[in-house]
């Protein structure tokens, strides 16, 4: 039992990180109808701009240097991601979406390809910093939970809280929605959808900077390719949810985070990664609007 | 949308798919039936072609073809060797060189992958014609070397490979390091005897043949010793939670775990471990060996043991004076990588001078007949399987370093 | 229909033949390394090629082709590994005998991978653009983790001592073969259904085209050259290891026939050729300084493409009929 209870706590913890840059992918699909590769890579730069951001501030008490780094990470990311969607897929806008999806594959592969040059981060991995003691905060009955994991749910909780309120209880949350509901009539409505549609790449871009610190605090392992792997599984998850649902992307990071860590501590963990494919190829092939979406009718 | 086919719709895309008609089955009935007819070849497989310009006993130069991991995961391994190599080359060099000629190096860069190790052999053999192949440290990426060097009969050393079917079976493969079925041995005695242990779990690398064998090579020794293994797990390279299979460790308790694995992925299996309340030593192989272990894995990483090549307090001079002069070139102290790597070198350069001829098969005869050769990892005799048979160390970690805890013969 | 078809009955029995005489002809791949490239291109004219059939004809982006090479390739290598490197067939010499088992072990890898792509393609071709290509990724993807788990086939080490009996004339030959069934399947009523596929699926479906059939069929065609081209580099390197089939390797079959022309075999050789040539133009600056460009110039060509000229090189046109009639107006997008 107590085996059973920290499977839970750790596939908690690491279905935290997945819900964080699920979010972003759900967003930007749900405006743009678009998955956006390049998402993977915004959360290895949130980790990597944590880490020089580390290296080069100088050192002040724990507590505060930790938030002032993941604010830094998060609205340099959130530039990026604007920077992206301005160059790389603005332009695409009416192109068929086919060629909105092999760019952000190209952005994505640019991305973590100048970030092996030597000159940039180099291919090896990188020790991130330890900006947050790493101690067992409370042991119930054999199942620990780490001070990493704790901050890791919390974290994760505040913004997941905090996006919810803005998409659902502020006037940009629901320009957001309505340009996913139909973009063509929000811009006939006068909803900027340009400044929409940036404001949901910032958004998403942030958050999954803060997934990327959070990442690199418990695992201090970073290297340029560290998004790829979880870039994907995070994107299971937000299919899982129902693509371009917010509610279904919490769900399906959680879920995916707990099948994963159950299958690890059960099965083999060899399997790891075959169980989350296993999974998307589940959904997609039975119920490819998610556990939230809708089937969407096409008019033809 | 109807199912059924449409039978006036064309029946196939293009080509006869070969179930589909009549004629093709008895094609295919036709093959099988050759098939069958068929005999074991003789086993003596002709040992391919023979490179071109096997006796370049006129060559300028001495050309030494290395391979190694300078990026990738395992980046250190292949930097350290590398530097051994070159330290040892160029006192080779400066002393006159080797039957009056200098050595050149030729590296090439696998990125720590096992088809680039093949495809770099394949070059510098067939390319850049070298005498002696050096490489590679991790064993999966020897293992994908040494068919390439038996095809063209091109003797290959390996500095650091301990899994013993990188030279089994093998005529041109040779290593100057013990092999895994000795090191698995080595961690079980100490555990056993020193530790006084008799209950441990096993967490190794799936992906990795090193530590799928060290691991096997390790349980065997010490179930035989006595000592009972708890639990079995494993994990991949480049996994980042480990927690999930720490867990199911935890629950068993062991008094150590076995992690013959690398020190990417050892460092962050320490810090998990610390973090689930596992408080025992971990134990492990020589692929802990490297400066980043403990950048990663820090305090996580005290009062752990992992069997080694060398130590590097060793007081014996010849090991002294390497060290001293690898600090003065590269400012570190050397790690065994960088040792055994130097041993390679020097024994090829050895063992050609020993021939005193750049013909092929005359060097490869010269490295099968060594015999007491000096080197810093230890006195090197190839053994009738071309392997070295060494005592091994024991490191203790602490303080952040790896100290010498004690030192087990063969 | 008459001329068309006697020019390809030509195209194989004396085409396929000389392009074969050729490989046979010009020194071996062991000995010359520029010709080493040239094999490495030749086996990427075929991935390129068969990728083209269901992305370029048929309209379907697969992001999983890796993960058929990789079933054709380790079938292929296993019967060579198992079969080929002990026993050889009854009167004939070793060599003979190697060569036919060889044939054999390449139509063997392409059949298990046509197998595989008819099951990843049953449940998958229902699915739309983006789904459909994150469906054959993630098959591709279980395939791999599968091999590396797999200890017969090697599991994470890779498959080693395949006997090294690919040759530039078997390269050819099958590269050759590609292009040929690319132009044939273009050229015919089957080839019709698929770009009708290609051009509006639902218009298709409703004037009667099976497309769940076209689909299917085009996606197994593919996935047979695709697993040849596996055996044969299989055979090539000697050594077969899951991280030759990452889905890196799908993206950069991607890239080539994106380069090429979503829609154009021929462009889709050149695209091939020209990024195997890419790389070991590169590589003697990055043995020298350690800076690997490969990757960077990889994806910011792809972006160069997509922003600036999206239909590729060559579009949907043909270096074949580029004389015969004038170039209809080029789409301003890819399909």
């Amino acid at each position: 039992m107590t085996e059973f209870l920290q499977h839970l706590v750790n596939g908690l913890s690491l279905g935290s990180v997945y819900a964080l840059i699920a979010l972003g992918y759900t967003m930007v699909y749900g405006v743009l109808q678009l998955i956006n590769f390049a998402h993977a890579e915004i959360f290895m730069l949130g980790a990597f701009a944590g880490y020089y951001a580390a290296s080069w501030l100088p050192a002040f008490s724990r507590e505060p240097r930790f938030l002032v780094i993941l604010s830094l990470a998060m609205a340099v990311c959130a530039f990026l991601g604007v920077v992206i969607e301005r160059f790389a897929y603005r332009p695409l806008r009416d192109s068929p979406r086919l060629n909105a999806l092999i760019t952000a594959m190209g952005v994505s592969m640019l991305i973590q390809a100048i970030g092996q040059l030597p000159f940039f981060m180099g291919p090896s991995p990188r020790f991130f910093p330890e900006l947050i003691p790493n101690v067992t905060l409370a042991s119930i009955g054999g199942v620990a939970l780490g001070s990493l994991q704790a901050v890791t749910l919390a974290a994760a909780l505040v913004l997941m809280v905090g996006l919810h309120r803005l998409v659902f209880h502020t006037r940009l949350g629901t320009a957001m929605r309505a340009v996913s509901f139909d973009g063509k009539t929000a811009a006939l409505m006068g909803i900027d959808t340009n400044r929409v549609i940036a404001l949901t790449f910032m958004v998403g871009s942030a958050l999954a900077a803060a997934a990327g610190i959070l990442v690199g605090l418990s695992y201090p392992r970073i290297e340029p390719t560290m998004g790829v792997l979880l870039g994907l599984k995070a994107f299971v998850a937000a299919v899982l949810g129902g693509i371009g649902n917010i509610r279904g992307a919490m769900v399906g990071g959680m879920t995916i985070g707990l099948v994963e860590t159950m299958a690890v501590g059960y099965g083999s963990s060899s399997y790891r990664d075959a169980v989350s494919f296993g999974i998307l190829i589940l959904v997609l092939v039975f119920k490819p609007s998610g556990i939230f979406g809708r089937a969407v009718t096409e008019k033809v | 949308m109807s199912k059924r086919r449409n039978p006036h719709a064309p029946t196939g895309v293009g080509q006869h798919r070969p179930f589909a008609s009549r004629r093709a089955c008895l094609l295919l009935l036709a093959i099988a039936l050759a098939l069958g007819a068929c005999e074991k070849k003789s086993s003596a497989r002709s040992g391919g072609r023979a490179t071109s310009g096997g006796g370049h006993a006129d060559a300028a130069e001495i050309l030494f073809g290395e391979v190694s991991s300078l990026t990738g995961p395992e980046a250190t391994f292949g930097q350290s060797q590398s530097r051994g190599i070159a330290l040892a080359v160029r006192e080779i060099n400066e002393a006159g060189g080797v039957l009056g000629r200098p050595i050149r190096v030729i590296t090439y860069d696998n990125q720590g992958k096992p088809t680039e190790s093949a495809a770099a052999a394949n070059r510098l053999i067939v390319r850049d014609k070298v005498h002696v192949l050096l490489g590679e440290v991790a064993s999966s990426r020897s293992l994908a070397m040494a068919p390439i060097a038996e095809e063209h009969r091109v003797p290959m050393i390996s500095p650091a490979s301990t899994n013993p079917r990188v030279t089994e079976g093998k005529h041109w493969v040779f290593r100057v390091c013990f092999i895994d079925p000795f090191q698995g041995l080595v961690m079980a005695k100490f555990a056993r005897e020193e530790l006084g242990v008799s209950r441990v779990a096993v967490l190794r690398d799936v992906r990795n043949d090193y530590s799928v064998g060290l691991a096997s090579f390790f349980i065997r020794a010490f179930e035989d010793l006595g000592g009972t293994v708890l639990i079995d797990q494993s994990y991949s390279a480049g996994d980042i939670d480990f927690r999930s299979q720490l867990t199911e460790i935890r629950a068993k308790q062991p008094e150590a775990i076995y992690v013959p694995g690398y020190y990417t992925d050892v460092g962050l299996i320490a810090r998990q471990a610390r973090e689930l309340g596992l408080a025992v030593p971990l134990l492990g192989g020589d692929g802990w060996d490297s400066s980043k272990l403990f950048e990663i894995g820090g305090e996580a990483m005290e009062g752990s043991f992992f069997s080694n090549h060398y130590s590097f307090e060793n007081p014996d001079p010849v090991v002294q004076t390497f060290i001293q002069k690898y600090r003065e070139a590269y400012g570190e102290v050397p790690d065994a990588l960088a040792a055994l790597g130097y041993d390679a070198a020097r024994l090829a350069a050895d063992a050609i001078e020993r021939v005193g001829t750049l013909e092929r098969s005359a060097i490869r005869y010269a490295l099968a007949t060594t015999r007491n050769f000096r080197g810093v990892t230890g006195t090197i005799t190839i053994d009738e399987d071309h392997n070295s048979v060494k005592p091994a160390v024991v490191l203790k970690i602490r303080g952040g370093k790896a100290t010498f805890a004690t030192s087990i013969e063969p | 229909m008459k001329g068309r078809a006697a020019s390809g009955w030509a195209w194989a029995f004396l085409g396929l033949p000389l392009f074969g005489l050729l490989g046979w002809l010009l020194p071996s791949h062991t000995e010359s390394y520029f010709m080493y490239v040239v094999g490495l291109a030749g086996i990427n004219v075929i991935l390129a090629v068969s990728l083209h059939i269901v992305c370029g004809l048929t309209g379907q982006f697969s992001l999983g082709h890796a993960g058929f090479m990789a079933v054709g390739g380790y079938t292929a290598a296993l019967f060579g590994t198992k079969v080929i490197a002990e026993y050889k067939l009854l009167y004939l010499s070793e060599p003979a005998s190697d060569t036919i088992l060889f044939l054999f072990a390449t139509l063997l890898g392409g059949t298990a991978a046509a197998i595989a792509g008819l099951l990843v393609g049953l449940p998958s071709l229902r699915l739309r653009g983006d789904y459909l290509a994150i469906v054959t990724l993630g098959f591709a993807e279980i395939i791999r983790v599968v091999i590396e788990n797999v200890e017969t086939l090697g599991a994470a080490t890779g498959l080693v001592g395949i006997p090294p009996l690919t040759n530039l004339f078997w390269i050819f030959f099958w590269a050759g073969t590609t292009v040929l069934y690319a132009k044939r399947l273009q050229e015919s009523t089957h080839g019709r259904a698929l770009l009708a596929i290609r051009e509006d699926e639902i218009a298709a479906e409703a004037v009667g085209v099976d497309t769940t059939g076209y689909k299917v069929r085009a996606f197994v065609a593919s996935s047979f050259f695709a697993g040849v081209a596996g055996a044969l580099l299989g055979y090539y390197l000697t050594i077969l290891t899951p991280k030759d089939f990452i889905f890196l390797r799908s993206v950069e079959v991607v890239v080539m026939v994106v380069l090429g022309g979503m829609g154009s075999a021929s462009g889709a050789v050149l695209a091939a050729i020209l990024l195997t040539a890419l790389p070991e133009a590169l590589r003697p600056l990055r043995e020298h300084t350690g800076v690997d460009l490969r990757m960077v110039i990889y994806a910011a060509l792809l972006l160069a493409m997509m922003l600036l000229r999206p239909h590729g090189m060559l579009g949907r046109r043909e270096l074949w009929s580029l004389r015969r009639r004038k170039t209809a107006p080029q789409p301003e997008v890819a399909p």
